[in-house]
């Protein structure tokens, strides 16, 4: 399961000097909410992504933790504000510290 | 004779039995919302995290007012304010009175973000008010909510 996870990002590529660009982000996981019982009637535990981190160009843009009312398959946008060419790498980390990366080359015309 | 009062009886059982079973789905009712966050600790998660009194205003909440789908109802927070070195919004904290938790998400900005505006997917379990603090960088709070009708939960199963 946790093989198919797969970041999605959509971003333009190019963009004007100072141009503030909106970045959407889909990560396919279950977010399994530590609330819901299986067959059995046990508690199914708990494991979501739960940790968000965008830089540019290595310098912090913006972060987010999450909690379990973020619904399954998170989708998350935010701003980036580019003043030069750069790279756009984000990060989402699940609660058994595995982590997913994705890089977005963004240039600055 | 003895025929049709046993039957009532039955029946009497059977009303009492009936009754009872109500008893224990309204209680079991109440537990669940015992369980559920409040407007109280929705507002102490969201002290915890941003101390301060906050104010009204800056911060904006787009949600559907009635979601057919508590399982995500997409959710837009927006804060008015310029992002530069001197002024910014540094935090943004979003939380739901009527889940099982009430945190939803909190966000931290840096001024190169350009605009404090996010979106997301949350689930809500039933009717309830989502609460939005932004905190600026000179510890400035605003705060902002919005209720959302939720037709079909989106929590546990």
């Amino acid at each position: 399961m946790s093989e198919d996870i797969k970041p999605r990002v959509r971003v333009q590529t190019k963009a004007k000097k100072g141009e503030v660009v909106e970045v959407k982000t889909l990560v396919t996981h279950p977010m399994e909410s530590g609330q819901r019982k299986n067959a059995d009637g046990k508690l199914i535990p708990r494991l979501i992504v739960s940790a968000f981190d965008a830089t540019y160009n290595g310098k912090p843009v913006m972060s987010a933790k999450l909690e379990p009312a973020v619904s399954t398959n998170p989708y998350l946008s935010f701003f980036v504000r580019v003043d030069e060419s750069g790279t756009l790498k984000l990060t989402w980390t699940d609660d058994n510290k595995q982590s997913w990366t994705s890089e977005t080359k963004i240039e600055v015309a | 004779m003895t025929h049709p009062r046993s039957l009532t009886l039955g029946r009497r059982a059977a009303l009492a039995r009936a009754g009872g079973y109500g008893l224990a789905a309204i209680a079991s009712v109440l537990a669940a919302r015992d369980a559920a966050a409040t407007p109280d600790s929705a507002r102490d998660w969201l002290a915890a995290l941003a101390k301060g009194s906050p104010k009204d205003g800056k911060v904006s909440i787009k949600a559907p007012e009635i979601a057919e789908n508590g399982n995500a109802v997409p959710v837009t927070v927006g804060v008015e304010s310029e992002m530069t070195e001197k002024s910014y919004v540094k935090a943004l904290h979003i939380a739901a009175d009527g889940n099982p938790n009430p945190g939803v998400a909190s966000y931290s900005f840096m001024p190169l973000a350009g605009r404090a505006e996010v979106q997301l997917r949350v689930r809500l379990s039933q009717t309830q008010k989502l609460v939005a603090v932004a905190e600026m960088n000179d510890g400035a709070l605003f705060v902002a909510s919005r209720e959302v009708k939720v037709t079909i939960g989106g929590c546990g199963g």
